[in-house]
C-alpha cells in the first residue's frame, strides 16, 4: 500500500541520485545504498536468460567505493558528461521499511567535440529500504536494454 | 574521412612504406578497398573463424545468429549432434532468415517466400513449386538441392566451434601449430563449458587494433592502471610473447607478481603502491590451471581472443562492422562441475573486463584515440620498433614482437 507521501519520496530520492551522477559528484554514490547491498549493471539478454554476468557487479558499499576510486583513478577514458533521465516509476511497498520500484532510465552522454547520444537505456529494479539516515537501496539492478554498448561504460548509471 | 575524400584514393597502386615490419601505414586502418580485401582475403579466406561455443546450443534445434567477418551466419546443432554453420541469407532473394539472437527451431523458414530449410542447410520445400490452377510454378527443371543454403566449413575443439567459407584448408589443429593448440587446450581442456553470458560493446576503430592491443604487453603495464597496481600483468613479473611458425597467432603470458615497488615500476607513473580496494573480494584469484601462468592472453587468427586473466574466462570474437568500427563480442565461460563460489569468482572477478571493465574500458577508450589520430592521415605510419625489428618469442613484455608477427601474415595474405 502507498501511504500518503511515500512516492514524492521516492521520487526525491531518484531525483537526487541522478543528480549526484550528472553533476559529477560521483563520491555521493555509494551513499545512497546501505552497507550490504547489491548493484548491477546487466543487459537485458543476460536477465532474462538468467545468465549471471554482469557489466558491473557491486556485492557491497565497498565494491561500490572501489568503483569510484577506478573511475576516478585508474580508468582512462574521454572525458564525458552525463544527463540520466528517471521516470515512469512504479511503487510497491512491501513494509514500511522495504519499498520495491521499478523505473525506466536514458542516460544521454556527451564527448567532446561529440554531439550528445543515447549512452544506455532500460530499467531500474530496486530494493528501497528506510534507515535512519533516510531511504537508501539495498538493491539496485539496472537491466539495459541492448547487449551492445557504445564502447564504454565506465560510469555507473 | 574517407581518403576518396582527400583526393588520395587508389589512383596509385598501394605500397608498404620503407622499413617492413617497424612501420604500419595508417591506410590499413582507414581504406575501404583494404577493408574489402580483408573481408575476402582473410575473413572468407582460407581461415578458421571462432563462432560459438557447444555450450550454447546443447539440444538439437538450438541455434546462434553470429558473423564471419562482416557476414551474418547461424551455428545450429542438429538431430544427430552435428553442428553446422549456414550463411543466414535465403537462397531465393538473399533475405537474412534469421533474426532472433538465439532460439531452437526444428527447420529454418525464411519469412518472405517460405522457403524451408533443414538444419543442414538443406532446401525442403518451396511453396507454390507446381504453380497454382496448372498457373506459374517453378520451371520444371528447377532442382531444389541447387539452392541449399550456403554451408561454411566447421571445425570443433573442445567445446569451440570455428567455421571458414573455405572449404580447402588445413584442419583446426595444424591451422593453429602445436604451440597454440598446447595454450588454448590449457583452458578450453575437454571439460563440459557452462556459459556465464555475454557483453558486447561496438568501438569506433579498425578490427585490427584490437588484436595489436592484445598483442602488446608493452602498453599493459603503462596504460593499465588497475592491472599494474595489483600486479596483475606487470613489466616487471615472469612473462613471455610467442607465436606460431607464422606469427599471426600469439600469446602474452604472465605471472602475478605483487604490490610493491621495484627497479621495474619506477618507470611506470602508473603504479600506486597505496591504491587499496575497499573490498578485496574483488580481486581474490585461486589457481586453476597447471604450469605458473595466471595469466594467458591468446590471440588466434583472424576473430578470437582467448581470455584468461586470473580466473575470468572468456572469448572475445571481433565482428567487424566496416573499416572505423568493430563490434567486440564476449561470451564468458566456466566450467560445468564449477562450484557456487568458483562462479561468483568470475563473476566478481569479470569486472575487470568487458566495456566498463576496470581494466578492459581503457582499452576500448585508447582504440578510439587511436582511430582518431590516424583518420585523417592515410599516408603516415605508425613505429613498431620496442623489442627490435623482428618477428621472435620473447620471454618478457617489453616487446611489439607479436604485432610485428601479425602484420607478417597480414602482408602475406593481403599481398602488401
Amino acid at each position: 500500500m502507498l501511504t500518503p507521501g511515500l512516492r514524492d519520496e521516492i521520487e526525491a530520492l531518484y531525483a537526487d541520485y541522478a543528480e549526484a551522477l550528472d553533476d559529477n559528484e560521483l563520491e555521493r554514490w555509494p551513499e545512497f545504498f546501505v552497507e550490504d547491498c547489491l548493484y548491477k549493471l546487466v543487459p537485458r539478454e543476460n536477465w532474462e536468460r538468467k545468465l549471471p554476468i554482469a557489466l558491473m557487479l557491486c556485492e557491497s558499499k565497498g565494491m561500490l567505493r572501489d568503483r569510484v576510486s577506478a573511475v576516478r583513478s585508474t580508468a582512462l577514458y574521454a572525458p564525458r558528461t552525463f544527463r540520466h533521465l528517471i521516470g515512469q516509476f512504479r511503487i510497491a511497498a512491501e513494509t514500511q521499511e522495504r519499498i520495491r520500484v521499478r523505473a525506466n532510465y536514458v542516460v544521454l552522454q556527451t564527448l567532446v567535440d561529440d554531439l550528445t547520444r543515447i549512452q544506455n537505456a532500460g530499467k531500474y529494479l530496486d530494493l528501497v529500504v528506510r534507515t535512519p539516515e533516510g531511504l537508501r537501496f539495498q538493491e539496485k539492478i539496472c537491466v539495459f536494454d541492448s547487449v551492445l554498448v557504445p564502447n564504454s561504460l565506465i560510469y555507473p548509471v | 574521412m574517407d581518403d576518396w575524400a582527400l583526393g588520395l584514393s587508389n589512383a596509385q597502386p598501394r605500397k608498404w612504406p620503407k622499413g617492413g615490419l617497424s612501420r604500419v601505414p595508417y591506410w590499413i586502418y582507414t581504406d575501404r578497398d583494404v577493408y574489402r580485401a580483408e573481408q575476402e582475403r582473410i575473413f572468407c579466406g582460407p581461415s578458421w573463424c571462432y563462432v560459438a561455443l557447444e555450450a550454447e546450443i546443447p539440444n538439437p534445434g538450438d541455434f546462434i545468429r553470429t558473423y564471419v567477418g562482416d557476414k551474418p551466419v547461424v551455428i545450429v546443432r542438429d538431430g544427430e549432434g552435428g553442428i553446422s554453420a549456414l550463411l543466414n541469407r535465403c537462397a531465393h532473394r538473399g533475405v537474412e532468415f534469421c533474426q532472433q539472437a538465439h532460439g531452437n527451431v526444428r527447420e529454418f523458414m525464411c519469412p518472405y517466400h517460405q522457403w524451408t530449410y533443414d538444419l543442414k542447410g538443406t532446401l525442403l520445400g518451396v511453396p507454390f513449386r507446381r504453380g497454382v490452377k496448372q498457373q506459374g510454378g517453378m520451371p520444371a527443371d528447377f532442382r531444389l538441392e541447387e539452392h541449399n543454403l550456403t554451408r561454411l566449413a566447421v571445425a570443433r575443439r573442445h567445446g569451440a566451434v570455428f567455421a571458414s567459407f573455405s572449404q580447402d584448408l588445413p584442419s583446426l589443429e595444424d591451422y593453429l601449430g602445436p604451440r597454440m593448440l598446447g595454450y588454448f587446450d590449457r583452458v578450453l581442456d575437454g571439460r563440459p563449458l557452462r556459459v556465464l553470458g555475454y557483453m558486447r560493446q561496438r568501438i569506433g576503430a579498425n578490427w585490427k587494433l584490437m588484436f595489436e592491443n592484445i598483442k602488446d604487453p608493452y602498453h599493459a603495464s603503462l596504460l593499465h592502471v588497475f592491472l599494474v597496481t595489483f600486479g596483475l600483468f606487470r613489466a616487471d613479473q615472469p612473462s613471455a610473447v610467442e607465436m606460431d611458425e607464422s606469427g599471426r597467432h600469439s600469446v602474452l603470458v604472465s605471472m602475478r607478481g605483487e604490490q610493491k615497488p621495484n627497479e621495474g615500476t619506477a618507470e611506470m607513473k602508473s603504479f600506486k603502491v597505496d591504491f587499496k580496494l575497499a573490498d578485496p573480494r574483488l580481486l581474490d584469484p585461486v589457481r586453476e590451471f597447471s604450469g605458473s601462468a595466471t595469466v594467458v592472453m591468446q590471440t588466434l587468427w583472424p576473430n578470437l581472443i582467448v581470455q584468461q586473466q586470473s580466473n575470468t574466462l572468456a572469448m572475445r570474437q571481433l565482428v567487424t562492422r566496416g573499416p572505423r568500427a568493430f563490434d567486440l563480442m564476449w561470451t564468458f565461460f566456466g566450467y560445468a562441475d564449477d562450484t557456487p563460489q568458483m562462479i561468483q569468482r568470475r563473476l566478481r572477478q569479470a569486472n575487470l573486463m568487458g566495456p566498463s571493465g576496470f581494466v578492459s574500458n581503457d582499452d576500448g577508450e585508447i582504440m578510439e584515440f587511436s582511430q582518431a589520430g590516424i583518420d585523417a592521415f592515410p599516408r603516415d605510419a605508425g613505429v613498431l620498433e620496442m623489442g627490435g625489428r623482428d618477428v621472435r618469442n620473447e620471454d618478457h613484455m617489453v616487446t611489439e614482437a607479436a604485432i610485428r608477427g601479425f602484420y607478417q601474415e597480414y602482408r602475406r595474405v593481403m599481398g602488401l
